[in-house]
């Protein structure tokens, strides 16, 4: 019996992680029909559900993938990974409106600026609060607070400590965390109810993940609007934050 | 048949990617520059070539639509796998700085929206 299921969880990881995470969204959809009488979005809650999840597989197993460091749940690396996660992306492109999209072009790339040097200059203005004095940590951290690639991408160019490479790190994955989880309930507030908007919140919001993951729990239709520009949320911030950004930022320390 | 929407959509993907790879090697960025982003309108200006020509059948866009259908779960799936732990780990400062970060961007995202008449209500 055990090694039916040893051979199972083996040979079927990925075929397992799509039962798994469907047997998660018809809870999450229950728990949305019946305890929440539908106000919250059953991706919100499925979202969150797995959020916690990886919480939990962090503290039971003390590794860096959440619920895919536990050998059952392995294939979620592989349906939750980069490419698959691409993939899907693109292909929310197919409903997008070309004459929506084009309207919001120049406006998205206003905010995915701002949305580059307003997080760097927060990130690096909390570290100078905390005593970080030197500018290739200040530019780390800052750039940390753009995404969590950015700010490794960045340390590693300018020679950063790995203390505050991992801080980085920790920032831009929880920022990711932050916006997947908060999303929902902010979204009135943002005005988040339209193509336009949504590119807004692409390009400021930042990191792939999180827009990807607030979207949709928020409203599936403006997801390839929101995607749309924050993929180049993380080349601009691998472009900005070790050149321009860091001069600026040595220049005044 | 299906598997041709689902052969579009990966050529555009890889089209995509690799034009976004080319395009930080040209910037010296070690990131790639937009590509999902590039694959996206590729797939748009698809989609609008083949509805001209009468060759966006149901078999076709079936292929295509599986994968959009699919993305939640993906995004679920993906969000079991982040390192939460170490995120809530990384101490006041990195707390700090989440929060405020997310929470000036959002009212950033509010005031542009409506400023710029995005809004409705």
């Amino acid at each position: 019996m055990i090694e039916i299921a040893h051979k199972v969880i083996a040979d079927q990881s990925l075929v397992l992680a799509f039962a798994a995470v469907g047997a998660l969204m018809w809870i999450s959809a229950m728990l949305s029909r019946l305890l929440f009488a539908g106000r919250i979005h059953a991706s919100a809650i499925a979202i969150m559900a797995a959020l916690a999840l990886a919480w939990y597989g962090g503290i039971i197993t003390g590794g860096k993938k959440g619920l895919a460091d536990v050998p059952a749940f392995a294939g979620l690396l592989l349906m939750g990974g980069a490419m698959l996660r691409d993939f899907a992306i693109v292909a929310t492109a197919f409903e997008v409106d070309p004459i929506e999209a084009r309207k919001a072009g120049l406006l998205g790339a206003f905010a995915l600026l701002l949305g580059t040097v307003v997080p760097f200059a927060v990130g690096a203005g909390i570290a100078w609060s905390f005593g970080y004095r030197d500018a290739v940590s200040l530019a780390t951290l800052g750039a940390g607070a753009v995404t969590y690639i950015v700010g490794p991408v960045t340390g590693a160019a300018l020679g950063a400590s790995s203390p505050v490479m991992a801080l980085s790190i920790a920032t831009g994955v929880l920022k990711a965390v932050l916006v997947m989880a908060t999303t929902p309930m902010a979204a009135r507030f943002m005005g988040l109810n339209n193509p336009r908007s949504a590119m807004i919140f692409g390009g400021l919001a930042g990191t792939v993940s999180g827009v990807a993951g607030g979207l949709a729990a928020t409203d599936e239709k403006l997801v390839p609007y929101g995607a749309l520009t924050a993929t180049f949320h993380t080349g601009l911030g691998c472009l900005l934050a070790p050149s321009v950004l860091f001069l600026i930022l040595k220049a005044l320390v | 048949m299906a598997i041709y929407g689902t052969a579009l959509l990966a050529l555009c993907t890889l089209i995509g990617v690799a034009l976004g790879e080319a395009l930080g090697m040209a910037l010296h960025v070690k990131a790639n520059v937009g590509g999902v982003g590039i694959a996206m309108m590729l797939l748009i200006a698809a989609r609008l070539w083949l509805a001209r020509t009468g060759r966006l059948t149901p078999g076709l866009k079936l292929g295509v639509e599986f994968w959009a259908l699919m993305y939640i779960p993906i995004v679920v799936a993906m969000a079991a796998q982040q390192n939460v732990l170490a995120a809530l780990e990384g101490g006041p400062m990195a707390v700090l700085t989440g929060i405020v970060v997310v929470a000036i961007c959002f009212g950033l995202v509010a005031v542009l929206s409506r400023a710029t008449g995005a809004h409705h209500d």
